[in-house]
């Protein structure tokens, strides 16, 4: 977007780059007798950026942390050698760390919400690493913050350094945790998920960011789960899983060509315009690509229908904000309508009031032709039956004392036909466990003790559970990693085709809502900009904020 | 982290796991606990004398075997008279915190749910009385009722009521937002359902650990009441009580303060960790 100008001044010796700045050799992590990082070996070169990714758990966050030595007390880390240009690393007491952070290694992490602190100014928090590393005067530091914030591509840095961080956005908070990490110019950038809690305009932004600073010979370490981000500004890039390299090379090379199988499977399971209509995850390496064995839709027969929905909001200020704007669409049997659109665009408010869970300022949803959000709350309970909701963070969303079992009986009991013993209804429970990929065994368990790929599959088993003809599925995939994303999405396009349930798919990522849904609507500040078939809309858009959506979107063939 | 195969967890295996983590003080503070509730159901169980049994032959005694606690100026086995008094004080302590919770389970639930002016109206009310202190309080009502053992409950119990009462309100008010109540209400349960069967529930377990601390702390302001002769009056054996009989004779006779003093903190201690370790318990569980 606005090109940040490029304000440092002192560094600008060569940018070829590629002479090795940081050198690790047998890097091993345990916490307690867990060993989290099993002896891994890099090299970060000036000018270059190497992505390390995996999944949780792979041990990647850990090793950023290590670079910067951030692992806490109860950490046991060993290495043969990490050497910064000649500092050794791996003897540093946390006196002389403190002189590292900040002026040689500058460490961006994933939420700028937490990591800067609410009850300071941005400036100050702009300026800490300086004064840290007594640099400048007072004043001085306060015009390098402006500067730096300018140089981040920050609009209006003046009026910002004197505000507080919860009343910037995600985007400016992101930006402004990154020119605090450059503050002091560092010559090794370590960023940890540096965009996923962003938008992908304001992600573009920050990749942008970062690549520029490529450009002027710094080293960047990308830790991310995002193939495609990685593709977007990785030269090298490392595979991690369970804490062991399981690849290791060029990006182009990792991305394109994958060696280990491993790679392959998480190359597949991505879901853009190429997974269309197939399954994501294969059986095994080398599986012909499934094809989805689709029922067809229904065309004539609209299961959920939003009539001009509107809603505006009241702030505490007294200022009325019109967060949904005159929303229409129809949702047919058996179909996927998804709405895709960047944080503050409406779809989660489009989506409670889909599920008459908030009642619209103006207009009307209609539920399998029948009135629905103009009901009174009794007579909207005998039909809830009807439709279903999976939320992106199914934990929170399950009673913290109830185990599996009891969920789903419990939906049960909400349904047209109601178990009629509790034999009836475990018998049940157990059958739509099954269905949802999980058994019996699962019926004692604390949702807590499950995996974030198991607790939404109880998600969906409950939102099953009265025989719904609509699901809405607000975000469902957007906690997980991508290979249990491609399992959660596999399996919801499974029971589609077995039970011919029709989604309303809300989703802020391109990649999956493409996958998934038949037809789409792209949602901005309350409005539907464009809508039309996914394949339409991706590929000739007319909207140019859907143009500009597309274009910022990070692709693998990027890399 | 990783994908749990799950083992099913039998009654014998989770009984097992909560053995194993017990700790010493844990231990200590159960067996007190358990000797108090003996001495609530039945005193004659811990001892064989009479708390009232008057011996002017032997008034005095320091702490010896045939009397563990020694004697007061009466010759009444003080170890006696602290074991009959536990009903007492344990009483104070469970009726007020019974009372309090009450209340404070009555006007949070009212406020949190009802929102609005009456909400604001409850949440004022509760913060001015929230600004006595409770022994301030325990004091007027006293003053106007009269000492005895059911105004001490109720005066204790009206004190400590607003704290409970904001920490309900803050519990209903957290919980009736949580995506597990809107959960239930899109599959169309009734509003009187989701209340009973989601929001009281999660809304009341944090304050179960609350609970048991505040039966140590009534404890504690039941003996100062006492002290003050506001309480229970001697010849009953309540702690406070005994406390304010043994103040004459401190100088001389220091039995007669100390020991039931160290029952009291150890009562109080123990009710206290115990309430501790049961709220480290459910935080735990809740996640």
């Amino acid at each position: 977007m606005t090109a940040p100008a490029a304000a440092t001044d002192e560094n600008t010796e060569n940018t070829g780059g590629g002479t090795p700045l940081l050198q690790v050799e047998n890097l091993r992590v345990s916490f307690g007798d867990t060993e989290v990082v099993k002896g891994i070996s890099f090299t970060a070169r000036t000018g270059r950026c190497l992505a390390i990714v995996g999944e949780s758990g792979s041990g990647k966050s850990v090793t950023a942390r290590t670079l910067v030595g951030l692992t806490g007390p109860r950490s046991r880390v060993s290495a043969d050698r990490i050497d910064l240009a000649g500092l050794d690393l791996t003897r540093q007491s946390e006196r002389s760390w403190r002189a590292i952070r900040g002026r040689e290694i500058g460490f961006i992490l994933q939420d700028a919400l937490v990591s800067l602190d609410q009850l300071r100014l941005v400036g100050d928090e702009i300026a800490e690493p300086l004064k840290l590393h007594g640099w400048g005067t007072r004043a001085s530091r306060r015009e390098r913050a402006v500067e730096l914030l300018d140089s981040v591509g920050v609009p209006e840095p003046e009026v910002r350094v004197r505000q507080r961080p919860y009343e910037l956005s995600g985007g400016l908070r992101q930006r402004a945790l990154i020119a605090s990490a450059i503050a002091l110019d560092p010559r090794l950038v370590v960023a940890d998920e540096p965009t996923t809690a962003l938008d992908v305009t304001i992600q573009a932004q920050v990749l942008d960011l970062l690549a520029e600073s490529k450009e002027r010979g710094k080293s960047i370490i990308l830790i991310s789960h995002d193939l495609s981000v990685v593709a977007r500004l990785a030269d090298e890039v490392i595979v991690l899983r369970d804490g062991e390299v399981l690849e290791q090379g060029p990006a182009h090379q990792v991305l394109h060509q994958p060696r280990h199988a491993y790679t392959k499977a998480l190359l597949d399971a991505i879901p853009s315009e190429h997974t269309r209509g197939t399954r994501l995850v294969r059986a095994a390496e080398g599986d012909p690509v499934v094809q989805r064995r689709r029922q067809p839709v229904d065309t004539g027969r609209p299961v959920l229908s939003a009539l001009g929905l509107t809603q505006v909001f009241r702030g505490p200020d007294r200022v009325d904000r019109t967060v949904v704007d005159d929303v229409s669409f129809e949702l047919l049997a058996g179909e996927t309508l998804g709405i895709v659109g960047e944080s503050g665009s409406g779809k989660t408010t489009t989506a409670r009031i889909a599920l008459a869970l908030q009642a619209p300022t103006a207009g009307e949803v209609l539920l399998a032709g029948q009135s629905w959000s103009s009901l009174t709350p009794a007579a909207r309970r005998a039909r809830r039956k009807q439709i279903g909701v999976i939320y992106q963070d199914p934990l929170s969303s399950f009673d913290p004392r109830w185990p599996v079992g009891r969920i789903i009986t419990d939906a049960l009991r909400t349904g047209s036909k109601p178990p009629s013993s509790r034999a009836a209804a475990r018998a049940r429970a157990i059958r739509l466990l099954e269905q949802v990929g999980l058994g019996r065994q699962h019926l004692d368990a604390a949702p807590l003790r499950l995996s974030g790929g198991q607790r939404q599959r109880v998600a969906i088993a409950r939102a099953l559970a009265p025989g719904p003809e609509v699901i809405v599925c607000d975000e469902p995939v957007s906690a997980l990693d991508v290979s249990i994303q491609a399992q959660v999405l596999d399996l919801l396009t499974d029971l589609q085709d077995e039970l011919g349930v029709s989604y309303l798919f809300i989703s802020h990522d391109l990649g999956v809502i493409h996958h998934m849904s038949d037809r789409i609507l792209v949602m901005k500040d309350g409005r539907i900009v464009e809508q039309g078939d996914a394949d339409d809309v991706f590929e000739r858009p007319q909207d140019p904020y859907t143009q500009r959506l597309l274009t910022a979107l990070p692709r693998l063939s990027q890399a | 982290m990783t994908a749990l195969g799950f083992p099913e967890a039998t009654g014998l295996a989770r009984l097992r796991s909560i053995r194993v983590r017990v700790r010493p003080g844990i231990a200590i503070s159960s067996v007190i606990v358990l000797l108090l509730l003996v001495a609530l159901i039945d005193p004659g169980l811990l001892t064989t004398r009479s708390p009232t049994a008057i011996d002017l032959e032997h008034t005095l005694l320091p702490p010896s075997l045939s009397h563990p606690f020694g004697t007061d100026d009466a010759g009444r086995d003080l170890y006696t008279r602290v074991v009959y008094g536990a009903r007492e004080s344990l009483s104070i302590g469970l009726g007020a915190t019974g009372l309090a919770m009450a209340i404070a389970v009555l006007l949070g639930f009212l406020g949190g749910l009802a929102g609005g002016i009456v909400d604001i109206v409850i949440a004022r009310v509760l913060e001015v009385a929230f600004a006595f202190p409770v022994l301030l309080l325990a004091l007027l009502l006293i003053a106007i009722y009269g000492p005895s053992l059911q105004t001490e409950i109720i005066a204790v119990g009206i004190g400590s009521a607003p704290g409970y009462a904001r920490m309900v309100r803050g519990q209903v008010l957290a919980v009736r937002k949580a995506a597990f109540i809107e959960a239930a209400t899109a599959l169309g349960h009734r509003r009187a359902a989701v209340i009973g069967r989601h929001l009281f529930p999660n809304a009341m377990r944090p304050l179960v650990a609350m609970i048991t601390l505040g039966i140590g702390q009534s404890i504690v302001w039941a003996s100062a009441l006492a002290f003050l002769g506001l309480g229970v009056a001697p010849p009953s054996p309540e702690w406070g009580a005994l406390l304010d009989s043994g103040r004459l004779y401190i100088t001389t006779s220091w039995w007669l303060e100390i020991l039931p003093g160290a029952v009291i903190v150890l009562v109080a201690l123990s009710v206290t960790s115990l309430g501790r370790a049961l709220q480290h318990h459910l935080e735990g569980a809740a996640r």
